[in-house]
């Protein structure tokens, strides 16, 4: 489903991914561990097609990420859902409004959007918090709303970077579990992290990046730090 | 479209500063542009009016009598040059005055027939014979004064070409400046709301989704100046038309026609969504990479 062959990517003269080469298939559930700088965040923002590689081929299903034009990068960005560290929520917009924006930029109808959010906030549970604003929100809130909005249009794929990061680790646990069961719907989940609790806990696949290069991908892999 | 009218309406309530800024600089272009236009099309009809009456206007001297009068009227009559004279005496110059001045009672008051001289007009065929046509007259010696209106055309013409040109260039000037204005409230309005931009982006909106909304934007902003202006220029119009219309005499412009009115509406909508719009997609292009 998303295969990397050969992908570099150079900032000026630093090396951030080197060659990678890898494949993930529908429905997995991937962790991409290492240390900060490792290249974890550039590889998921080349999937978005944020960035380009300078070398190598990027592919999501039939999509071609390097050759896409930019005019069809709505096509690719409507299979591929993102979670930030910092939820990037809109501040001027409630809970409701932000995860609405999502089904918005696809043209659907109000009728169904309002049906379609009400749904994914009782699945993340902040139905109840529907009319706050984000300044409102706990941490685990915002970033239950955050993947509300990533996961609402149904995508493909669910990338997180780092969700966890300013998260405590009850509120970060709970996070985990919705993207456990996000996962269990079919949706291929590539989330980057060093937390190593929840990476050895979860047992799924673990990719672990260094200096840009894939060190170490294992089926059901555990991430030590060292 | 719906949605689009949504987000755009959005902003501008968001803004409402930089909304009323953006609509009162489109109002004073399209106020100077609706000025203008009403007054090259004043000048040019005016113009119109005295080109189409080719006449020459003799006065006779006080204690002229009948009989010179019909000798001049006569020799006249015989010229192929002319095609039709009238005499206005004294008492027809009185009764033109009175009803040229019947809204002003002051006027009326200071004038009785006497004061005024009897005249003959004469028409000719052709505007370039009145000239020789007053030549004649004047070397009569009951003649006391003749007057054509070759003096008024060359000095509406003047007028009217000078209209055109410091309008059009205060228009353009004007139009350049809008343009620049609607570019920077824009851009500015692009700028404020980047990372809202880029999380649409990433949710996978569309250019147009993103772009419609600033668009149309600037066109609000245009249609309200032109509207205002029109408004504002119509009534300032109808509030003088009495007394324009005792200053312009026989030249009847006013009442306005309200067809040409709403021409010149529409014509200012038109320039309006496109100067609106040309703002907006250049604020879009410089600021809004997608």
């Amino acid at each position: 489903m998303i295969l990397f062959e050969n992908v570099s990517k150079k900032f000026g003269s630093t090396l951030a991914l080197d060659e990678i080469c890898l494949e993930i298939k529908q429905g997995e559930f991937v962790f991409i561990v290492g240390p900060s700088g490792a290249g974890k965040s550039t590889l998921l923002r080349i999937l978005t097609r944020e960035i380009q590689p300078s070398f190598g081929k990027v592919k999501l299903g039939n999509i071609d990420i390097i050759k896409i034009k930019d005019k069809d990068l709505p096509i690719l960005r409507r299979k591929v859902g993102v979670v930030f560290q910092d939820f990037k929520l809109l501040d001027d917009r409630t809970v409701f409004e932000n995860i609405a924006l999502a089904l918005e930029v696809l043209d659907k109808n109000d009728q169904d959007i309002k049906k379609l959010v009400e749904h994914i906030c009782k699945l993340v549970e902040i139905w109840d918090k529907r009319n706050l604003f984000p300044r409102q929100l706990s941490g685990g809130e915002a970033q239950r709303t955050a993947i509300a909005r990533a996961v609402v249009g149904k995508p493909d794929v669910l990338l997180a970077d780092e969700p966890t990061g300013d998260l405590d680790p009850k509120t970060a646990w709970g996070v985990i579990q919705l993207l456990n069961e996000i996962n269990s719907w079919g949706t291929t989940i590539i989330m980057a992290t060093h937390n190593q609790e929840i990476v050895n806990t979860l047992k799924r696949r673990v990719i672990i990046i260094k200096n840009g290069k894939i060190t170490k991908d294992d089926k059901e892999g555990k991430y030590e730090l060292h | 479209m719906s949605r689009t009218t949504f987000y755009a309406k959005r902003n501008i309530r968001r803004t409402p500063f930089q909304a009323i800024a953006a609509s009162m600089v489109m109002f004073l272009t399209f106020f100077a542009l609706t000025s203008f236009l009403l007054l090259a099309a004043g000048s040019q009809a005016t113009l119109r009016f005295f080109e189409s009456k080719p006449q020459v206007i003799a006065f006779f001297k006080e204690g002229t009598t009948d009989s010179d009068i019909s000798t001049i009227e006569n020799a006249l009559k015989q010229d192929p040059r002319v095609i039709n004279t009238k005499f206005v005496s004294k008492e027809e110059a009185l009764k033109k005055y009175q009803r040229d001045n019947k809204n002003d009672p002051m006027l009326l008051e200071l004038v009785t027939a006497n004061i005024l001289p009897p005249s003959i007009e004469v028409s000719t065929k052709n505007p370039e014979d009145l000239s020789a046509i007053a030549q004649i007259l004047t070397k009569e010696p009951v003649i006391e004064q003749t007057f054509i209106p070759k003096d008024v055309i060359r000095n509406l013409t003047y007028f009217t070409t000078t209209v055109r040109l410091i309008g059009s260039a205060i228009v353009i000037f004007l139009l350049i400046f809008s343009l620049l204005i609607i570019l920077m409230i824009i851009g500015f309005k692009i700028r404020i709301r980047r990372n809202e931009i880029e999380i649409m982006r990433l949710l996978g909106a569309s250019t147009s989704f993103i772009r419609n909304p600033f668009i149309l934007e600037g066109v609000f902003y245009g249609l309200i100046g032109a509207i205002l202006a029109w408004v504002v220029s119509y009534g300032i119009l109808w509030y003088f038309t009495p007394f324009l219309q005792g200053y312009l005499g026989e030249v009847r412009l006013l009442p306005v026609n309200p067809y040409f009115m709403l021409i010149l509406l529409g014509t200012n909508l038109l320039i309006a969504c496109f100067v609106g719009a040309l703002g907006s997609f250049g604020a879009v292009r410089r600021y809004l990479k997608i």
